[in-house]
């Protein structure tokens, strides 16, 4: 079996991907509720979420530099090698650009950022009306280009479970057996 | 001819003293804001996020001399429907009638009913403030510098917004929305008396 993922990136890994899973749907479901206390908490939420993704983004990319993940099976064809890998930096690309586009939206609009109610975060853009009507849609396309992404993501671990039977996704698996990797 | 140009004379003559007469009556009863570089601003909390906005139009009659402040008037109007919070979703939800009811009662006032000197060109307005039929008493206090012929009056003041049924219903939790909306105030005013 090949090497594993290391503790860390398997935490990373699973963390991120049930925020980020969370965050889309709550965003899908808020923007389609009619204004409400409802409504307001949802958005509060899913930029609080959002804004976490972020830092662990950005923890996850430093971590990502220093450790080089176990490498693909040789018997992967190479277009399939440099496509996952194109993926790959496309989702640590997104992974930034998705709550920096709706941190830009909500600032531009009038809403800044307090993480939790609690530390509030600068406005890297001015409240302006017009750029957020401009901001608005280039966050939901970068996470609707997201979502694009990380469904390929699952086909590709769908393929090599049921076609290449190559056992991949074990590697991001964490270890429940207890054994020593 | 003579009879008419002379009568005109008489007219001219009769004007012009009344007006010498009312002039100064004038100055002391009219200063004057100046909207373009005046603001009226608020400010509340969104699960601690600052939300707020300006009002783009309002109009007010001050009668105010610092040295006779028994004697100062004001008489302030905003118009609900001019709030501008930088979003369109926000603006068309403050027009309900939970929140301003503005299509109704567009107009916000505050009359003064007493202005005390503090000293140090500071000064303090009491007065009612009605938003949405229901008054309440308010004190605003306001500093002012004079420069140029121009007075800048600059005051802030805490006002709850559920004294006047503002987020009434639903939104009535102020763990959401909070209760104080602050107010400020930046005026620019010609025709005050020195301080
Ligand atoms: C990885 C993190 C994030 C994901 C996956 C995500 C996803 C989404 C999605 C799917 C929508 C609905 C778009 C639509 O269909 O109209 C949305 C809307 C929104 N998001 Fe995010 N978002 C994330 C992070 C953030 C962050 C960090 C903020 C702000 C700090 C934010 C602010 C917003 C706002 C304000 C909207 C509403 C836009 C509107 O009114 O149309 N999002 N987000």
């Amino acid at each position: 079996m090949s090497p594993r993922y290391d503790r860390v990136a398997i935490l990373f890994h699973w963390l991120m991907a049930v925020m980020i899973t969370a965050s889309f749907a709550v965003g899908l479901y808020m923007v389609s509720l009619t204004m409400s206390p409802t409504r307001i908490k949802l958005y509060n939420w899913h930029k609080w979420a959002g804004v976490t993704i972020l830092t662990l983004a950005a923890a996850r990319l430093l971590w990502r530099l220093k450790h080089t993940p176990p490498p693909l099976p040789p018997t992967m064809p190479k277009w399939q090698t440099s496509a996952a890998n194109v993926a790959h930096v496309m989702l640590y690309i997104l992974f930034f650009a998705v709550p920096l586009t709706g941190w830009a939206y909500s600032s531009a609009a009038g809403f800044p950022i307090v993480w939790f109610g609690w530390i509030p975060l600068p406005d890297f853009v001015p409240k302006d009306r017009e750029l957020a009507e401009f901001l608005k849609p280039w966050h939901w396309m970068a996470a609707y280009a997201l979502a694009a992404v990380v469904a390929l993501h699952i086909l590709a671990v769908v393929k090599h479970l049921l076609m290449d039977d190559d056992n991949l996704m074990s590697r991001m698996l964490p270890n429940m057996t207890g054994d020593k990797k | 001819m003579k009879l008419v140009q002379s009568s005109l004379q008489q007219v001219v003559a009769v004007a012009g003293v009344a007006m010498l007469v009312a002039l100064p009556n004038l100055a002391n009863a009219q200063q004057r804001v100046v909207p373009a570089q005046s603001e009226i601003a608020f400010v509340s909390k969104q699960f601690g996020v600052p939300v707020g906005g300006k009002f783009k139009k309002f109009d007010a009659e001050v009668t105010f001399d610092p040295k006779k402040v028994e004697a100062a008037k004001v008489n302030f109007n905003v118009d609900l429907l001019s709030a501008d919070i930088g979003n369109s979703e926000t603006e068309a939800e403050l027009k309900k009638p939970g929140w301003f009811n503005s299509q109704k009662m567009p107009q916000a006032n505050f009359t003064s009913t007493a202005v005390k000197a503090i000293g140090g060109g500071k000064f303090e307005f009491s007065g009612k403030l009605s938003i949405k039929g229901i008054s309440q008493n308010v004190v605003v206090p306001v500093t002012l510098t004079q420069s140029a012929g121009v007075t800048r009056a600059v005051g802030s003041f805490t006002l709850k917004r559920l004294d006047f049924k503002i987020g009434d219903g639903e939104w009535n939790d102020v763990s959401l929305v909070a209760n104080e909306v602050v107010v400020n105030i930046k005026l620019a005013l010609t025709g005050v008396p020195p301080l």
